[in-house]
Order: structure tokens, then sequence, then C-alpha cells
């Protein structure tokens, strides 16, 4: 019962023309929730939560820092798995969905580095040390920039993407170095904070404006997912009769 | 599942397994290198190779940091309670020096007890909590009670 409804919901989302009805039905409601949960994690961080006792005022870079990170590395474990859909069962939806995801993936990536080097140097007293987290994170920036690359030096679309949902795939063992890093090797960055199982070290003032600003991020990351990925499937659908009728109709 | 697709499906997951293992066995081949500093126990036991660029990484032993009031020659013991040495170092050190934190120094092994550092950065860990809480652990003697700063 439940296989057969996940397996409806995956035609139904592979069909681009269904997708773009959904995504028109769901981006007025996810784009202003996104705005708010993201905007009240920051500001309860940033304005609000209590200095912590060794670092002073300068740990709060971490309400930026950490979403930043986390949305960067479960991108990239997304676009993973449409890479993997798109060339194994060469679903068009999953090619869209991975040119959608990587530019903002990419970008998140790029602040999560630079606000670590601001963070870095007050608190640790350097921008950068080739330890093995600021390395391996790094090189996903680079692998998320060699995804886009791919996708774009490739003409035929469909060829385009079989190439880049190869890379995808495996750039995912590096989401697994850069997740793990920190616990096989010494390194000079921190152990992770928040934990899966067991408890966090963070006292409770500072972790809730922390997951909200995590899920603000994670919640606009996929609403600029949705359109780009809409404007993704219009393009490509260009010639189909639904979108020349959408087009006609002013987008409507 | 359609036999094409499940060729494609077997061919990506032995490249993955394949790559995987690979990559694995690389870090585990360089694990020592990836590392970023060597242990003070690594330094007792002659992991560590003397007169080489080198970082070394531990807690600063709580009582034997000497500063010498005219310059900015600094003294301190390196530990990690199987080992430890001193470290020498000329400079200013980062904010979140203190006894009992965890720091990563970069220069060279002078002999097996005394380290000429170049360059003394802080580790912190991963514990964060308002100063508040951290002054009411201290006074009930919690064991996850640390020092505190002079940092605000």
């Amino acid at each position: 019962m439940v296989w057969q409804t996940i397996k409806r919901w995956y035609h139904m989302l592979g069909s681009p023309r269904y997708f773009y009805t959904f995504s028109s039905a769901l981006l007025p409601w996810l784009t202003p929730i996104a705005l708010l949960v993201f905007t009240v994690g920051i500001v309860w961080g940033l304005a609000f939560a209590p200095s912590d006792y060794q670092q002073g005022n300068s740990y709060r870079i971490i309400f930026i820092h950490v979403p930043a990170s986390s949305g960067a590395l479960m991108g990239y474990m997304a676009m993973g798995v449409a890479g993997l859909v798109a060339v194994v069962w060469r679903m068009k939806m999953a090619e869209v969905m991975m040119k959608a995801i990587a530019p903002f993936g990419a970008a998140l990536a790029a602040i999560s580095l630079a606000t670590g080097a601001l963070w870095g140097k007050p608190t640790w007293g350097t921008y950068w040390q080739w330890d093995a987290r600021m390395t391996s994170m790094l090189i996903l920036l680079f692998m998320y920039v060699g995804v886009i690359a791919l996708q774009n030096v490739i003409r035929d679309p469909r060829q385009a993407a079989r190439a880049a949902g190869l890379l995808a795939m495996v750039g995912v063992i590096n989401v697994i170095i850069v997740k793990y890093s920190v616990e096989w090797v010494q390194t000079l960055h921190q152990g992770s904070t928040l934990k899966l199982v067991g408890e966090s070290t963070i006292n409770p003032a500072m972790k809730y404006p922390l997951l909200i600003s995590m899920l603000g991020t994670w919640l606009l990351y996929a609403v600029n997912v949705l359109v780009r990925a809409r404007t993704e499937v219009v393009w490509r659908e260009r010639r189909s009769k639904w979108v020349r009728k959408l087009v006609k109709g002013g987008g409507q | 599942m359609n036999p094409v697709r499940k060729q494609r499906l077997l061919v990506v997951l032995a490249v993955l397994i394949g790559l995987g293992i690979a990559c694995g066995l690389m870090f585990y081949a360089l694990r020592q290198n990836i590392n970023l500093f060597y242990t003070p126990q690594q330094i007792a036991s002659g992991e560590a190779p003397l007169d080489a660029q080198m970082r070394v990484g531990g807690l600063v032993e709580p009582g034997t940091v000497i500063r010498n009031p005219d310059t900015l020659d600094v003294t301190f013991g390196l530990t990690d309670g199987k080992g430890r040495f001193t470290v020498h170092y000329q400079g200013i050190l980062p904010d979140l020096f203190r006894e009992g934190q965890g720091i990563v120094a970069n220069g060279t092994l002078v002999s097996r007890t005394r380290f000429e550092a170049e360059e003394v950065l802080a580790k912190h860990d991963e514990t964060y909590m308002p100063p508040e809480v951290q002054e009411a652990l201290e006074k009930a003697g919690h064991p996850g009670a640390k020092k505190a700063g002079e940092y605000n």
C-alpha cells in the first residue's frame, strides 16, 4: 500500500507537467513560510540568544555558518540521488532537479567557507588551515562547480545530465568524508555540536535559534530549487502543447 | 526492473563501491598525514621526527604558563594525559589561549621535551553555553564545568 503510493508519486512528480502544476500550488505557501522561519531563526540567534562563555559574541556567526554548511551537504546528497536516478532510470525530472539543486548548494558551500574563515581568525588565530574538515569542504565546493560546469559544457541536455550525474554520485563519497572528518582524524575544527543520536553539547537557549535558522535555510533552498526547476521544465518542454498554451495565456 | 536499467544500476553501484573502497584505503593509508598535528603521546613515544617542521596539539597544562614580563616570550606545558613537553613561543597568543585550553602549535621539535613554536592556534570544543550557566555549573562542582575564561 505504502509502496504503491510512493510509486504513484514517483510517476506523478516524474511528469514535468504535473510538477509544474504541483509547484504552482506549493510555492505561494512555501515561500512566505521559508522567509518567516529563516528571519525568526537569524534574528533570534544574532540578537537575542545569550553570548557564549568562551567566545563571547563572536560565536554568533554559528547561526549563519552551520545552516549554510548543513544546507550545502544535504543539497549535495539530494543531487547525488537525483544523479543516480538520472543515470540509471533516465528520468527527465531528475535531470531537471540536478540542475536546479547545484547553484544554491555551491553558494552555501562558499558562504560556509567564508564565514568559517571569518570565525577562525578571532577564535583560532588563523583564517585557514589545511585540516581535514576545511580541505574536504573546499573539495565539496569544487565538486558543485564541477557539476555545474559539466551541465553547461555539453550542449545536449540529456547527455550533459548523464555526465554530471556520474560526477554528482561520485562526490557523495566526499560528503561522507566532510561529515566524519572531525571524528576520524585530528583537526583544528571542532567536533559536531548537534548530534543525531545523543545529547547535543549546546545550551537550549542557543540550540533552538540554531535549529530554526537551519530549517529556514533548508526551506529557502527548497523554494530556490522549485523556482529553478520550473524555469528549466518550461525551457525543456517549450515545444510541447501545454507550455505553448501556458505562454499564450500569459503564464496563467 | 527492466534489464537495461538493472545493468546500468549494477554498473553504477560497482563503480561507486569500488571508488568508495579506494577512497577508504587511501584515507587509511594517509591517516597520519591527514592528522593536523602530533599529540604529546606521539612525541613521548618518539613517533614525531626531531628538527622537522610540524604541528603539535594538546591541552595547556594548568599552572605551567610562564610569561616573560619584558618580552613576548612565553613557555607552557602541553599535555594529553599520556605525555607532556614544554612549548616556547614568542608572539601574541590568540584570545582563547588559557590554561586547560586545547591548542595547536606550528614549529619544530628541538628535543623530546621542548618544542619551539612559530605559531600558536587555539582550538575550541563543541560546547556552547551562556556564561551564567557555566558559572552555575562551576559553583555546583559539576564535572562538565570548565575553567572560566577572562574573555567576554
